[in-house]
């Protein structure tokens, strides 16, 4: 059992090695040897699940072995309830990506196919270690077939989105490392990197100030935060389709991820000290972000700035509970738990179902650019006359992504707006305008695509969905369906692990003073 | 008992997915086969579960049916309420919603979307049960929305028209103003009794009663105000009624069924329901009445000025819905629910009467172009009278008790501005006398104006149309006079709404006054309501048939006025000017000032080292090496993992133990 991850971290590795082996020449077969193993990865995954105890906040599929050893920088990988769900969404999508890009990538498409194995490898490389340096390689190393899949296979424009891309992210990440070091160096003797090390490691107000900042950048970039996000909307307008989907539904995971798994438990103070900073930036996320999608003319663009807006709702969730929870002095949490879990749970779940409705989204948008080979909502207009399986789909997708109940997308946003209102009353206030601004910008697209007269030959020629485009949309439509009419299971399994992070996030680590 | 609300509430989703899932290939005849047979079961099962709670008393049923999630000590789940409010729901949506479903059949039947209409109008039958049986306030929020869902739907079904495609949209998003004030007071709610389970939270109420927000707001007050705003959106109260009118763009059996009988009710559901914590703030029940009294004549005015068939009834049902919160307002919830039933049968009537019109006239909707169908079309004609009769509260008809009831109860309200509502109410039985009986002569009476092809061809509709037109003409004659007693004095919605009878006296003095139905009716001609009913009528009477140039002559006289009542107070222009234009400049410019000159060019690119960097950086990628950069970076990589998988101890080589 303790290889398990390991192997579901290195099979999408080595396999994507097989599958660039097999060749472009050969793609007929590499293709298939591509969705053979991230079928695999996928159902390995689900082992996960099936064998996770939900009863414990301990990391479990815990597998522990020296690497560096002159640094003490150990190969320490395991799960918790908030990392195991990540991952399957991460098998999940990267099936999804893999079938979706089959017919449509002609340009070397084994090599297509063995960027997504290998970015499926190393991003849950990310969501397990235990170890801060094996994250950082992870998080570094999944820059590197993202830049690929958008520098290869992207639009016009792709280099610069590329480019900026990277530097963005990489620039932000770099202080993540120089903290990292720089908690390491104050050990001194049996120093470590062991995440459960630094969590226990006390840290000044100012250190946990610098600590919590470097590592704000580093995760504020990816998830992304306003004023840092907008290196997101150009990347995914270049992307290629399976790029925009993983880059949506996972890589800005990671940012979030990053929030549970380092900030609040490392810098607990510094984090309650500037929560209310994270919340007004994620606050203007919500709404400006929101009007700006609303202008929006190209489809891509319109569902990247909708991104942002919607990953508001996890940094809100997640630093709302300081307002609403403190420590007591005899170590009892005074204040509304609930309260909190609805908020940091909710934030879970917005991830996820970000995870599933941005995907989707996306697709949508790569079904029409493969046949019409335009972003621009102006291209388009009664698309349903010809298409009307596929307006079913885009239509059902719109309303999760504008958070109607029964779909994923409404349980996130209802969880972290309740939990918010009892922060403070205007908190929530402004976070509700999604349920405005979110369906205004969403359902005028829908609007201006789908429904009203065809507008031009060439959207009457479009012939609708085929089977293999209607498996992943259809398989999406029961996950975001699913998922909001039973969310029960997965709010279980992250239970403990949250009640956990809330005690880790309120427990002073500033020297006691008398 | 839990099998049948289930079996009851899930029927119609069965039939709606197995049609929408399958509907081209099951064919018209089975697919509407199907989706009737879903919402007749329903409907018989709702008049069994009617008999066991509200006839033979039976215990009210309240259990959840699964656990949607649970968040430590919070149990929020799917479960059931019935008890006789929902029961009476269950009857009145049920049986409007089988006789919408059978008229479809006739009046769908030259439409191409033909068997997703129904899969759209059951699924829409399972969300107003979901509604009205839901026990807590997550499920009620559900059903608010999923409604909503299927009238955005069903307002768009001709979506190759643009305004009907414009009006869906209108529609979404008002609601979602009115839902964005419903969730805040769920969250509200939850902050101060930390359940969302109804049972708990009125259990909890009288705790919770006296803290404060805002300074010195009483929480309960602001909860109710906010829970208020989303029956606004859904009950089309002013000024979030904009949506409704432009609702009259989708086909006619939804407009009766959606737009009139069940849905646009919910608020006033939603507000009854509530009645334990809107008893306790009179500042949020004077809100509501005098909102509603706002609505009912303003709305009412409208209707004298509209000259398309289906917009004077939709003028018509807002003005009534302001009724309905009128009786909210001065707690007399029990005459709401009653003038919600009456009005459902009777309104649901009106339109799909409209509807037979708007069929027989080839789809002309302007009521100038009519006249004298009376004779072609007997049995709409008998059925429109019957419904007309009903809503202008003629004595006998079901929609004279029920707002007669209304009327009272206001006059026996102590809260401040009853009195003025008072007269906005009795001010509003005279207009809406007056254009119900214009739009009435106007299409049934006088001389023909039709042109000639379609009065060759005009003739009574099938029977599917006028079949539910007969079966709805029956309780909108008689339903007031027979319940008016057991449902406000003898009991039948008492063990679903609380009145803090002390301070809100208006159901008690009407009982006290209160003989028999009978006593009503013959008492009736020495009441101002009845004479102002009368007058309505001779007015309408005196402008469309007798004189009809003396109408043009008032409206040239009162141009203003009339271009105020033309222009519908203007709302729509502001709503366009403010709201849509408005957001969409404040996008525009937050996107071009600050996104994209000040982050990305300013700060971003603009950084000239950090331009002169990124330049450096694409220059030789630009020359199409990126792909062998990239190369290089993960060689790199894999030099270093290998070398440090040889060097140390390796964990691919433990893969196996």
């Amino acid at each position: 059992m303790d290889s398990l991850l390991n192997i579901l971290i290195w099979l999408p590795v080595l396999g994507g090695g097989l599958v660039i082996a097999i060749g472009n020449k050969r793609s007929d077969i590499a293709k298939w040897v591509a969705v053979a193993i991230a079928v695999a990865v996928f159902a390995l995954s689900l082992t996960l699940w099936t064998g996770f105890d939900t009863s414990t906040s301990d990391m479990q599929f815990v597998l522990d072995l020296p690497w560096i050893e002159q640094f003490n920088i150990r190969y320490h990988i395991g799960i918790d309830g908030i990392s195991m769900p990540l991952i399957i969404l991460t098998t999940f999508s990267t099936i999804l990506v893999i079938v979706a890009g089959w017919e449509v990538i002609q340009n070397r498409p084994a090599d297509y196919m063995a960027a997504f194995l290998m970015m499926e490898g190393v991003i849950i490389g990310v969501f397990s270690s235990m170890d801060a340096i094996l994250f950082y390689v992870f998080w570094e190393a999944s820059l590197i077939p993202m830049l690929l899949i958008i520098g290869i296979w992207g639009g016009q424009n792709r280099v610069y989105a590329a480019v900026k891309f990277f530097l963005y992210t990489f620039l932000g990440s770099v202080f993540l490392l120089v903290s990292l070091i720089y908690m390491y160096t104050i050990q001194g003797d049996g120093a470590s990197f062991s995440l459960a090390v630094l969590n226990d490691l006390p840290l000044t107000l100012t250190e946990q100030s610098w600590i919590f900042w470097a590592f704000f950048l580093a995760f504020a970039v990816k998830v992304p935060m306003f004023p840092v996000h907008t290196w997101l909307p150009d990347a995914h307008v270049q992307a290629p389709t399976g790029g925009s989907v993983i880059l949506a539904a996972i890589m800005l995971k990671m940012g979030g991820y990053g929030f549970f798994r380092f900030s609040l438990p490392i810098t607990p103070d510094a984090s309650s000290e500037f929560a209310t900073v994270v919340i007004v930036l994620s606050l203007i996320a919500i709404v400006y972000i929101g009007f700006v999608a609303l202008v929006q003319k190209d489809m891509k663009k319109l569902i990247a700035y909708s991104s942002i807006s919607h990953m508001g709702f996890v940094t809100l969730g997640v630093f709302s509970l300081f307002s609403i929870v403190e420590m007591g002095t005899d170590g009892n949490i005074i204040g509304s738990l609930e309260g909190v879990y609805l908020g940091l749970e909710g934030a879970m779940i917005q991830m996820i179902s970000h995870g599933f409705i941005s995907a989707a989204m996306f697709l949508v948008v790569g079904v029409l650019y493969d046949r019409l080979h335009s972003r621009d909502i102006s291209t388009y207009g009664g698309v349903i006359n010809s298409m009307p399986k596929f307006t079913g789909f885009a239509v059902l997708f719109a309303m999760a992504n504008a958070g109607l109940p029964g779909t994923s997308g409404f349980v996130g946003e209802f969880m972290v707006i309740l939990s918010a209102l009892q922060a403070n009353f205007w908190y929530a206030f402004l976070a509700a305008t999604t349920l405005i601004i979110g369906a205004a910008y969403t359902l005028w697209m829908v609007k201006r695509v789908f429904w009203g007269p065809v507008t031009n030959s060439a959207v009457s020629t479009l012939s609708d969905i085929n089977n293999r485009e209607f498996f992943i949309l259809a398989i999406l439509a029961v996950a975001v369906i699913v998922m909001g009419v039973y969310p029960q299971p997965v709010v279980e399994v992250m239970h403990a692990s949250v009640v956990n992070l809330l005690e880790q996030a309120l427990t002073t680590k500033l020297p006691v003073t008398l | 008992m839990e099998n049948i609300y289930l079996t009851l509430a899930l029927s119609p989703l069965i039939g709606s997915l197995i049609v929408g899932l399958a509907g081209n290939r099951l064919g018209r005849t089975l697919s509407h086969t199907i989706t009737i047979l879903g919402v007749a079961v329903s409907t018989v099962l709702a008049l069994y579960v009617f008999n066991h709670h509200v006839l033979e008393g039976g215990d009210v049923f309240n259990e959840n049916l699964y656990t949607w999630m649970q968040i430590g000590s919070l149990n929020i789940s799917v479960g059931f309420l019935v008890d006789n409010l929902t029961s009476v729901m269950l009857v009145i949506v049920s049986f409007v919603s089988l006789m919408v479903h059978i008229y479809t059949i006739g009046y769908m039947v030259d439409d191409d979307g033909y068997t997703k209409f129904f899969s759209y109008i059951s699924l829409f039958t399972f969300a107003m049960f979901m509604l009205v049986m839901s026990n807590n306030f997550m499920q009620l929020f559900f059903g608010w929305e999923a409604v909503g869902l299927v009238s955005y739907l069903l307002i768009g079904f001709w979506h190759g028209k643009e305004s009907a495609v414009e009006a869906n949209l209108k529609a979404f998003l008002v609601n979602r103003v009115g839902d964005f004030g419903f969730l805040l007071g769920i969250a509200l709610l939850l902050a101060f009794f930390g359940t969302l389970d109804y049972a708990e939270t009125f259990a909890l109420a009288d705790q919770v009663n006296g803290q404060t927000i805002f300074g010195d707001m009483s929480v309960i007050t602001v909860i109710c105000l906010l829970l208020f705003v989303g029956a606004m959106g859904k009950s089309a109260q002013v000024p979030l009624h904009v949506w409704l009118p432009g609702s009259m763009e989708g086909p006619t059996p939804i407009s009766a069924l959606i737009h009139a009988a069940t849905m646009v009710t919910a608020g006033i559901f939603m507000v009854s329901r509530m009645s334990p914590i809107f008893e306790l703030s009179d500042v949020a029940l004077t809100v509501v009445m005098v909102i509603g009294a706002i609505t009912a004549l303003f709305m009412g005015l409208l209707g004298i000025v509209q000259n398309d068939i289906k917009r004077v009834v939709a003028y018509s049902t807002l003005s009534q819905l302001g009724y309905m919160t009128v009786a909210l307002g001065v707690s007399a919830y029990s005459v709401a629910i009653f003038h919600l039933m009456t009005h459902a049968f009777f309104k649901a009537l009106l339109f799909l009467a409209a509807g037979s019109v708007i069929v027989a006239m080839h789809h002309e909707q302007d009521i100038r172009k009519m006249g004298g169908l009376r004779k072609k079309m007997p049995i709409t004609y008998i059925t429109s009278l019957v419904g007309t009769l009903a809503l202008i509260g003629f004595p006998g008809f079901a929609g004279f008790f029920s707002k007669d009831m209304i009327i009272e109860a206001v006059h026996f309200s102590n809260l401040p501005f009853a009195e003025w509502v008072y007269y906005a109410v009795v001010a509003g039985v005279f207009i809406t006398a007056l254009y119900s009986f214009r739009m009435f002569f106007l299409v049934f009476h006088g001389k023909s104006r039709v042109d000639r092809h379609t009065e060759e061809h005009l003739h009574e509709t099938t029977s599917s149309i006028t079949a539910p037109l007969i079966m709805l003409a029956i309780p909108s004659a008689v339903i007031g006079y027979f319940t008016i007693e057991p449902m406000l004095f003898t009991g039948w919605l008492d063990n679903a709404i609380t009145i803090n009878s002390e301070t809100h006296g208006a159901v008690a003095a009407l009982k006290e006054h209160f003989h028999s139905a009978f006593a009503l009716i013959t008492h009736s001609v020495m009441t101002l309501p009845f004479w102002m009913m009368v007058g309505g009528i001779g007015t309408a009477w005196l402008f469309s048939l007798y004189r009809t140039q003396w109408a043009d002559a008032i409206q040239k006289r009162f141009r203003r006025t009339n271009y105020v009542l033309e222009s519908l107070y203007g709302f729509d222009r502001f709503n366009e000017i403010v709201f849509v234009r408005g957001s969409r400049k404040l996008g525009d410019l937050l996107w071009r000032i600050s996104d994209m000159a000040i982050i990305d060019q300013f700060v971003v690119n603009g950084s000239a080292r950090f331009a002169r960097f990124v330049g450096s950086v694409i220059r030789p990628v630009q020359t199409g090496y990126l792909y062998h950069y990239a190369f290089f970076m993960i060689i790199g990589l894999m030099l270093v993992l290998t070398w440090v998988l040889v060097s140390g101890d390796n964990p691919l080589i433990r893969l196996g133990s």
